[in-house]
């Protein structure tokens, strides 16, 4: 029988590697030409961006008809895809923020990345309600700003709230991402080989001497920064969630709707980082670093969130039953048996009882399932957003109304062009930054920190 | 090239250990000015270098309540005080309703502040030109290596002790580092070629991107303001008439309403036997005062005196006042408003037929001001 020394912590990084190795596996992908199969997978995601930016183009051209949206479905595939990409985007502002104050060591050789997956989702996530506004081009009309028309905003409606939490949810990702690179632009500057390289590197480094005056003020600026962004990650799906709660339609106007949102983000977004790292520490060869351990913590928290959101369903059918509205029981036994009930069951068993599965450890580290559970809970999330925004609208109060929504091949490209677009960026991502804080796995490394032993 | 100077002794360390060790003898040894480089934050290495706790904290927590209470000053100014709408049948002041906004201002203001505060005070950042840059001991820190660096500026620092203490420290690749005079940025680095080309460029592409997006892209389809609609306007072709114009001709024998058209146009005397019907009435009045303060008084001034900012230039607005204006009917002032009188222009499209009438009433009230009838007496 084999004996745990539960007075060690464990390593989460694998095989003792060296700093110098360290350096040099993370910076490897930027230092070495992109491979056929970069190419092969950039042209895909290319050719879906451009799918994307076609039937945007025509769009713009011939105008929002040649969307499925009708009158009453007028917040069809555009806002599912809103909140669908915003709820992607929480997985990395969790784990860089949120399991750094809760010191969960693993995060580290993550959260460069989901940090990054964050900026992208949330840069996709942005492009939606600006086109579902029917002319893009005048977004300015959001901000408080002095305009000729002497008028302000409407600072109680929740679709103004939306634009204050999404705008500070993307500059405080992208500086909280920024100043975690700079230590790491500055090994890159020493490692430089080329001369416009080390230019490029040493501005963006802002002259980083590792000095530990800074480093000093810098830990206490991360722990800041964590603190600020864990209520900012709540209060931005949260936030998403009061444009459908606010409102009085029926199976939106629920008080469950933020913390249901907010587990439902976190749920996909963890998928989502959990899909993608599957490749990228296979490619880059990171297996020791985004070790097995931290795919199966991630299952973890792809099982407790998605216990959260079964939960949630079930409690809204609760309630339904429980409040005694009729619109509102009505609402519900059309969402599971109505002309949505394919949508709606696609749902539930993508999202309540796939992610069950990981209840079971040799399926949480089994590499192959994981990935398929993954993509699931994906698609099942996008179909939540789907169920919630199409089946509540296209029946609501008055029967004279009722209209069945049927998306077109333009909501199609858009919403094909938006993977197109995130994952072409996430591509460029990987060959131009490093994935990986390479400070911050240093610093976890076995060895790595003093012993303290004449304390 | 002027001359080299001694920045600092630097050294290298090979374990963590043994740089905390050296940091704490280090502070021991009365040695102030000087630094402990490492390629990540080692644990312990603060109170190692008995550094106080950084006060970022406070710039946090500053501009984060500032954040908050500029949030919501600038909410009640454009929500109760500019811009008071009811709206939703809710008070204007839902305090409840501004949180969110308030919230999000607050954590925006409050990282960016701390960020910057960090890099731009405390770091003095960003600084390319500090003399450990490009070194060896730069290249050996950033990546696996412990060094610590005492810089000759310190009080206790002396080249020979200080090199003969970093070796009673065990420290290995023990190196002198210099800096000269003129490595250090100065103002007239501004004025380098190569800085001053890249700002001009990036000026000039700024200022292009700048004037055909906000002049030319957004006036191309499809960002065409709603300018560009199906609607017929005035001066346009039309397939749909027989004549071709969109404008048309009122239908025959009618006139539209309000439209009465004027009939002395050129027969100004004839105009005279025009009689106001407006009675005088404190509304008319009051409208006839709204009016010329408007239209009139640029020229005529506020009293009809002529006494405008026009005064001076040529011509000189008239005087209201005068003897030929007071002898006047209703009627004949009536057409110079409608028809207007050598530089003054028709007024009959900014005035209607019963405004230009009380328009009369009040400049009647004005003459009368100064040149009051001896029935006014009683």
């Amino acid at each position: 029988m084999s004996t745990v020394d539960y007075s060690q912590e464990l390593s989460v990084v694998e095989g003792r590697p060296s700093l110098r190795e360290l350096d040099d596996l993370i910076s490897k992908p930027l230092e070495s030409k992109p491979d056929k199969k970069f190419f092969i997978a950039i042209s895909f995601t290319g050719l879906m961006l451009l799918t994307g930016i076609t039937a945007l183009g025509a769009s713009f051209i011939y105008g929002t008809g040649l969307w499925g949206n009708n009158n009453p479905v007028g917040w069809g595939f555009p806002i599912v895809n809103f909140v669908f990409w915003v709820g992607i985007g929480h997985a990395g502002t969790l784990i860089s923020a949120i399991l750094f104050l809760f010191r969960q060591k693993w995060r580290t050789g993550i959260a460069r990345f989901a940090e990054g997956m964050t900026i992208f989702a949330v840069i996709t996530a942005a492009m939606f309600p600006l086109i579902h506004t029917g002319r893009p081009w005048l977004p300015l009309y959001l901000a408080p700003y002095p305009n000729q028309h002497s008028i302000w905003p409407n600072f109680i409606s929740p679709l103004l709230w939306d634009v204050f939490a999404v705008s500070t949810y993307f500059i405080v990702s992208l500086i909280f991402w920024y100043v975690g690179l700079i230590p790491d632009l500055a090994v890159l500057r020493d490692k430089a080989g080329t001369k416009v390289k080390k230019t490029i590197y040493s501005i963006f480094s802002l002259g980083w001497r590792f000095s530990n005056r800074h480093w000093q003020h810098y830990e206490m600026m991360y722990l800041i920064l964590a603190g600020f962004a864990t209520p900012l990650v709540l209060s931005v799906h949260t936030i998403v969630s009061y444009d459908f709660a606010v409102s009085i339609m029926p199976g939106w106007h629920a008080t469950i709707f933020p913390p249901y949102f907010v587990a439902g983000a976190v749920f996909s977004g963890f998928a989502m980082v959990q899909n993608v790292l599957i490749f990228i520490r296979k490619i880059f060869n990171y297996e020791h670093i985004i070790t097995l351990k931290v795919l199966e913590n991630m299952n973890k928290i792809i099982l407790l969130t998605g216990s959260l959101v079964g939960y949630a369903y079930a409690m809204e059918f609760f309630i339904a039953w429980y409040s005694g509205v009729q619109a509102e029981q009505f609402t519900f036994i059309n969402r599971a048996f109505g002309p949505y009930a394919w949508a709606y069951w696609i749902m539930i068993s993508c999202n309540v009882i796939s992610p069950q599965l990981f209840w079971f450890k040799k399926i949480r580290t089994s590499i192959p399932i994981m990935f398929v559970l993954g993509v699931l809970v994906n698609v099942g999330m996008w179909f939540e957003r789907f169920v919630i925004t199409v089946t509540s609208l296209s029946r609501d109060y008055l029967p004279s109304s009722w209209a069945y929504y049927t998306p077109t091949i333009t909501d199609f490209g858009i919403l094909i062009g938006s993977f197109g677009l995130f994952f072409t960026l996430l591509l460029i991502f990987t060959k131009t930054l490093p994935v990986i804080s390479i400070a911050e796995v240093k610093a976890v490394v076995d060895g790595a920190q003093p012993t303290h032993k004449d304390h | 090239m002027s001359e080299k100077v001694l920045y600092a002794l630097t050294g290298l360390f090979e374990t963590p250990d043994q740089i905390i060790d050296a940091a704490e003898k280090t502070s021991d040894g009365g040695y102030k000015k000087y630094d402990v480089n490492t390629p990540y934050p080692l644990h312990g290495m603060n109170q190692a270098m008995k550094l106080p706790p950084s006060k970022l904290g406070y710039a946090a927590l500053v501009f984060g309540l500032s954040g908050t209470v500029s949030a919501l000053a600038l909410m009640y100014w454009m929500a109760v005080i500019d811009y008071a709408h009811v709206i939703g049948g809710k008070p204007y002041f839902p305090l409840p309703a501004f949180v969110p906004v308030m919230f999000e201002v607050t954590v925006l203001s409050a990282a960016i502040a701390t960020v910057f505060t960090m890099l731009f005070v405390v770091f003095k950042f960003p600084n390319n030109s500090h003399p450990l840059h490009d070194t060896g001991y730069m290249k050996s820190v950033s990546r696996d290596k412990y060094g610590i660096c005492i810089l000759a500026e310190d009080e206790k620092f002396d080249e020979n002790g200080t090199l003969k203490f970093l070796e009673e420290l065990g420290a290995t690749n023990i190196t002198h580092q210099y800096f000269t005079e003129d490595s250090y940025a100065t103002w007239w680095s501004v004025l380098d070629k190569k800085f001053a080309g890249i700002l001009a460029v990036t000026a000039i592409a700024t200022s292009l991107v700048v004037y055909i997006g906000l002049n030319k892209v957004l006036y191309m389809q499809p960002f065409s303001w709603m300018m560009e609609q199906e609607k017929l306007n005035p001066q346009k072709g039309s397939v749909l008439f027989a004549d071709g114009f969109s404008m048309r001709n009122p239908v025959q024998g009618t006139i539209a309403r309000g439209d009465l058209p004027y009939e002395y146009a050129v027969d100004p005397e004839g105009a005279s036997k025009l009689v106001n019907p407006l009675p005088i009435t404190e509304a008319n009045l009051q409208l006839g005062k709204v009016k010329y303060d408007i239209y009139c008084s640029p020229c005529h001034g506020f009293l009809g005196e002529g006494d405008s900012r026009l005064r001076g230039q040529f011509p000189n607005p008239p005087s209201l006042h005068s003897e030929k204006v007071r002898d006047w009917t209703d009627g004949r002032i009536y057409h110079v408003i409608a028809m207007g009188q050598n530089v003054m222009p028709s007024y009959s499209s900014q005035l209607s037929r019963n405004e230009k009438w009380a328009t009369i009433l009040y400049v009647r009230a004005l003459q009368r001001s100064l040149n009051a009838k001896e029935s006014d007496l009683q």
